[in-house]
């Protein structure tokens, strides 16, 4: 039965030949399959005496061990260079762009409002708003300027008719806020605004966010302390100064012009004030009791700092190549 | 207001350098707006004389000059063609550096010449000049021209607030800077005229709530040809006043320096007796500047008995005006409420230097003083006999006692001032007071206009204190929370929910052309601006798409070809009462579907893309209804629907738009209101049932015209049990199917949520869908 072992070496030879699972399992017959040499030498086995069978027996199995792990080992390998060839197949240039939908944005008037909202929302500011067609009462009358004073002269106000304007400013939303609400207030109240004046720095429509906080103790120190702690936040620069000057609204008494400091010169920024006893009389809130301050940011000024941006009319012209560099 | 600093040095001289006063103006409230020296730095440049000058011999625009100047005479060549023998005019002598010029010892054309002789040009004067600078007979020969011409001197332009009437003039803003210096003030009092004329015109005041006071003096015999002295004209130039003739230049004068406007009539033009009334209907002017005014019954005037002579407070009359040949005159000092005057000179497009001080307060103090300063300045400018003053003087404001307590001072301010310090600049403001308990009784002058309560007295000892001393303190606050509902999102998350869509915002202006309304909204009449800044931004929009196509041709015509843009922002419209507003998000999907890449085929934008955006902003609450839009393609309009309301429009941009806006390619458009979109829910949880579904497939052919919503619709509310769900997955028309039909393929969902369904009740329920199919929609199944 010695000759058996020839096999081993055979099958292996006929297993490597193969490249395929089909021809493996041709191949396979030809030692494991039902006329295959080992069954075949396993049959024979009937012929040999009870004494030889035992270790004649033994003998076939050890080979047909052997062939049938070279069997196995083919048949994975087989299937490992099946799957590496189709990874290979499979891959792909990473670098390739993504299958690219468009960018959106949001516009850099939204973005710095935004900013704003949010830093005034820290410390529980409520965001109020108000019609931009606003009568004159709210827009000048009630905020202490009546008619034919010369402060409306300082307005250049767009008119819609005789008892309509479009509002020039953003404190007449004080005005309807402290009329449904009582004290204590904080509020901000960011929109449209409109003036008849249209140049490099100036645009018949802009944007103000109005700020108001009214309560029993609040100082002008107070005014000064919220303007220049969100000043330095919305800069992100701790270094950042604000300067008071004296100035004149009627609606506020004292009243304040807000300077910035920036590379080395003073900005205006804005104005401010306490609120003026005329305005609380307007909305039935003592002034005895109660005093607040507001103020009003130029939007527009702002969001030119913070990103740079060196023409007003670029806001307004919505040219896709300047509205894409604020895509965050 | 601009005006010489060394004018108003004349009157308070504190010890503080220019820019120190400037920089002390703006802290205080009075804004310096601009600061300009009068001249450029330069030295060493005299008076000088011409004593001869003869031609150069070797250039024929040359002259060699004699020049003394005081310590020598010099040789200088002159190219000047003013330059002759007796001519005074600057003289730079050798090492004097002027703009742009070093002057050297040099020969020019081979003659010596030691200095230059200056045009005005060349002391930095004058933008252009002619010939050298004509100095007068009498300029003394040697001195420094910086001290004879006063160009040591400094323009300031103060940016003046509506309150701080009282600083139009000269003596205002010295007052203010007393009040914020201590320096000690000088005003020149002038001594009632000595009256030498017995002429004098009867004055009679009407109007008396609106004039409260009104004087008059007849100056007789004065020469009104005579030339204002330099310090005047200088004084007056500086202060950005031409001089026109002596008699209108001193009443220009006394304006400036006491901020009292004056009048001067021609005492020979003037009929009968002066009156100061209110115009009557119809009557008519015409005004110092040529044009004739139609008055009105509140336009206050001055008359005499054959009219109107003069727009009280505003202007004088062309026929009473004096001229070269007036040899008498009627001047006037008045005092004219400023509500008299308010807005009547802004009626007629005027705005005088008389009507700005009028309109927000003249001192009523000083209206007889200024007549006597005016008068000095004509006897001793203009010679003449002064008459006597005429006057009629009713009741003149009252300034009340304002109380300012120091408590009160402190807590608005949030600061300790000493309580010292209150009453010294209280004084220093010129402001009469009593104390009493830390409470101040204050009555303000005059000439102060704007102190009528507490908050304007804690303002004063503010900005003089000065706000640079306040100390910036975050406030104490209680600290409850703001309410947050979840039912409600915010306009950001829109925003936010846009940009990831690819959408870029862009802010149009609110006011439009009228053509977009009327083209692309149907509006005919919308709100109109009565002073609108431009033809193309006349009307209020009622809607968002112009702007929106506007931007688009905007970037079409800057190689762009490809926009999706949104606006969030109000439209206008006109209400029961007055108007209202209404905030839209609208978009705007031009161009490719996608970004031309790789990896996706191209094709342009269809209805469905941007529907699915719609529905995204919708949270898929939007029922799309046909109706018709004068902006978009019939047959590719969607009107919005939410909850039953109409709350917006959606579809292609109609191709005859396309066309007029020279659009390439469909535009689709879509608008929605704001608040419909804001609603949100709280979600609560349901059961999740163990028993599993099994989808089933239907296909049926219908008539072309079938919306498929109507077949969702009447089978979700034909609520046939157990069917949980249906779903259109596959539109098919052409090969195989008849003209005028469509193929429509459903999913249909079947689920038992109690038991394991059972095979015969999914049948069931496919059975009654099909019955529904067929009956209310002609279906055929499919094979």
């Amino acid at each position: 039965m010695s000759d058996l072992n020839h096999l081993i070496a055979e099958a292996q030879t006929d297993f490597i030949a193969c490249d395929a699972l089909p021809a493996l399992e041709n191949a396979k017959a030809k030692y494991l399959g039902k006329t295959g040499l080992l069954t075949d030498a396993l049959k024979g086995l009937g012929k040999l005496s009870a004494e030889e069978r035992p270790a004649a027996g033994a003998a076939i199995n050890v080979v047909k061990q052997a062939i049938e792990q070279a069997l196995n080992a083919r048949r994975e390998a087989i299937l490992d260079a099946a799957q590496a060839q189709q990874l290979a197949n499979e891959s792909l240039d990473i670098t390739l762009p993504a299958r690219a939908q468009s960018r959106g944005g949001l516009h850099p008037v939204t973005l710095t409002l935004q900013r704003i909202e949010q830093l005034f929302h820290s410390i529980g500011f409520d965001v109020a708003n108000g019609p931009e067609i606003e009568t004159d009462f709210y827009n000048f009358t009630a905020l202490n300027i009546p008619e034919n004073h010369p402060a409306r002269a300082m307005h250049d106000t767009f008119y819609v008719d005789e008892s309509h304007v479009l509002r020039t400013h953003t404190s007449p939303v004080q005005v309807h806020y402290m009329q449904n609400q009582q004290p204590p207030l904080k509020i901000i109240a960011p929109g449209r605004v409109y003036r008849v004046d249209s140049d490099a720095t100036h645009s018949p429509m802009f944007h103000q966010v109005e700020g108001l906080w009214v309560d029993e103790d609040i100082s002008f120190a107070n005014l000064k302390g919220v303007v220049q702690d969100f000043l330095q936040k919305f800069f992100e620069r701790d270094d950042l100064t604000v300067r008071f000057r004296p100035s004149f609204f009627p609606f506020t008494e004292p009243s304040a012009e807000m300077d910035m400091s920036w590379n080395g010169s003073w900005l205006e920024i804005g104005g401010c004030g306490m609120v003026h006893p005329e305005v609380f009389k307007h909305v039935n809130i003592d002034s005895e009791q109660y005093r607040g301050f507001a103020f009003g940011l130029g939007v527009e000024r702002l969001a030119m700092l913070r990103y740079g941006v060196n023409d007003l009319r670029h806001f307004f012209n919505n040219d896709l190549r300047f509205l894409q560099q604020f895509i965050k | 207001m601009q005006f010489s600093e060394n004018w108003l040095r004349t009157f308070v001289n504190p010890p503080l350098d220019t820019q120190a006063l400037s920089h002390a103006l703006t802290m205080t409230g009075l804004e310096v707006e601009d600061l300009v020296p009068v001249a450029p730095v330069f030295e060493k440049i005299v008076v000088g004389e011409i004593v001869s000058a003869v031609k150069h011999p070797d250039a024929d625009r040359l002259q060699v000059c004699q020049v003394n100047v005081g310590t020598a005479v010099l040789q200088i060549v002159c190219g000047a063609s003013n330059a002759r023998a007796g001519l005074k005019a600057p003289c730079a002598l050798v090492g004097a550096e002027l703009p742009g010029i070093s002057i050297k010892q040099a020969k020019v054309r081979g003659v010596e010449s030691s200095g230059m002789m200056c045009s005005s040009k060349e002391l930095g004067l004058a933008a252009e000049a002619t010939g050298l600078l004509e100095l007068p007979a009498d300029a003394p020969v040697g001195a420094d021209i910086r001290d004879y011409l006063d160009l040591n001197d400094a323009l300031i332009t103060l940016k003046l607030t509506p309150n701080r009437a009282d600083c139009l003039s000269i003596l205002g803003i010295a007052r203010d800077v007393v009040a914020m210096t201590g320096a000690p003030l000088s005003v020149p009092t002038p001594q009632p005229a000595h009256v030498t004329s017995e002429k004098s015109v009867a004055v009679q005041v009407q109007a008396t709530d609106a004039c409260p006071a009104y004087y008059g003096r007849v100056i007789t015999q004065v020469n009104a040809q005579v030339k204002s002295p330099d310090w005047m004209v200088r004084r007056l130039e500086r202060s950005g006043i031409r001089s026109i003739s002596a008699l209108v230049d001193i009443t220009n004068y006394v304006l400036l320096e006491l901020g009292q406007p004056m009048h001067a009539f021609d005492l020979d033009k003037l009929q009968g007796t002066v009156s100061v009334r209110f115009a009557q209907s119809g009557e008519q002017l015409q005004l110092l500047n040529g044009n004739t005014v139609e008055l009105a019954t509140d336009d206050l005037v001055i008359a005499d008995s054959s009219g109107a002579i003069a727009l009280a407070g505003i202007m004088g009359g062309e026929p009473t005006s004096v001229t070269d040949t007036t040899t008498a005159i009627f001047l006037e000092s008045a005092f004219f409420t400023p509500d008299a005057i308010a807005g009547k000179a802004r009626r007629i497009g005027l705005s005088t230097d008389s009507s700005y001080r009028f309109e927000r307060g003249v001192d009523f103090g000083n209206t007889a003083d200024a007549l006597e300063r005016a008068t000095e300045l004509v006897l001793s400018i203009c010679g003449g006999q002064a008459g006597t003053v005429t006057q009629s003087v009713a009741t003149l404001p009252v300034r009340n006692q304002v109380r300012l307590r120091y408590a009160r001072l402190q807590s608005v301010l949030g600061i300790d001032i000493p309580y010292a310090t209150v009453g010294q600049l209280l004084t220093q403001l010129g402001f009469v007071f009593t104390e009493l308990d830390q409470v101040f009784s204050v009555q303000a002058p005059t000439y102060r206009f704007d102190i009528a309560r507490e908050e304007d007295l804690i303002e004063e000892i503010a900005r003089l204190y000065g706000y640079d001393k306040i100390p910036a303190i975050t406030p104490h606050a209680n600290l409850a929370m703001l309410e947050q509902s979840e039912r409600r999102l915010n306009v950001a998350a829109l925003r936010d929910a846009m940009q990831s869509q690819g959408y870029q915002e862009v802010v149009t202006y609110s006011f439009v052309e009228e053509a977009w309304e009327r083209d692309l909204l149907g509006n005919a009449s919308p709100i109109p601006l009565k002073n609108p800044i431009a033809s193309n931004m006349s009307v209020m929009r009622s809607g968002l798409w112009g702007g929106l196509l506007d931007v688009l041709s905007y970037n079409l015509n800057r190689k762009q070809d490809r926009a999706l843009l949104f606006e969030v922002g109000s439209s206008y419209h006109a209400a029961v009462q007055g108007y209202s507003e209404q905030q839209k998000l609208a978009g705007l999907f031009y161009g490719d579907f996608q970004p031309e890449q790789w990896a996706a085929g191209k094709r342009e934008v269809d209805f469905y893309d941007v529907k699915a955006t719609v529905d995204m902003l919708t949270k898929q609450q939007a029922e799309y209804r046909v109706e018709t839009h004068a902006a978009l393609h019939p047959g590719q309009t969607a009107r919005i629907y939410i909850n039953g309301q109409a709350q917006g429009w959606f579809g292609k941009l109609h191709p005859k738009w396309q066309q007029h806006y020279n659009l390439p390619k469909a535009t689709f458009l879509f608008e929605l209101n704001v608040e419909a979109l804001l609603s949100s829910t709280v979600p609560t949880y349901q059961e999740v049932s163990k028993f599993l579904g099994v989808r089933r497939d239907i296909a049926v052919i219908v008539d072309a015209t079938v919306q498929v919503e109507a077949i969702v619709q009447a089978v979700k509310s034909a609520q046939i049990p157990l069917l949980q769900q249906i779903q259109l997955f596959d539109v098919y028309q052409g090969k195989g199917i008849a003209e005028n039909k469509k193929s429509l393929a459903f999913l249909v969902l079947i689920q038992d949520t109690h038991k394991t369904l059972v095979d015969t009740e999914a049948e069931a329920a496919m059975a009654k869908l099909l019955k529904i199919l067929e009956n209310q929609f002609g279906a055929e199944l499919r094979n």
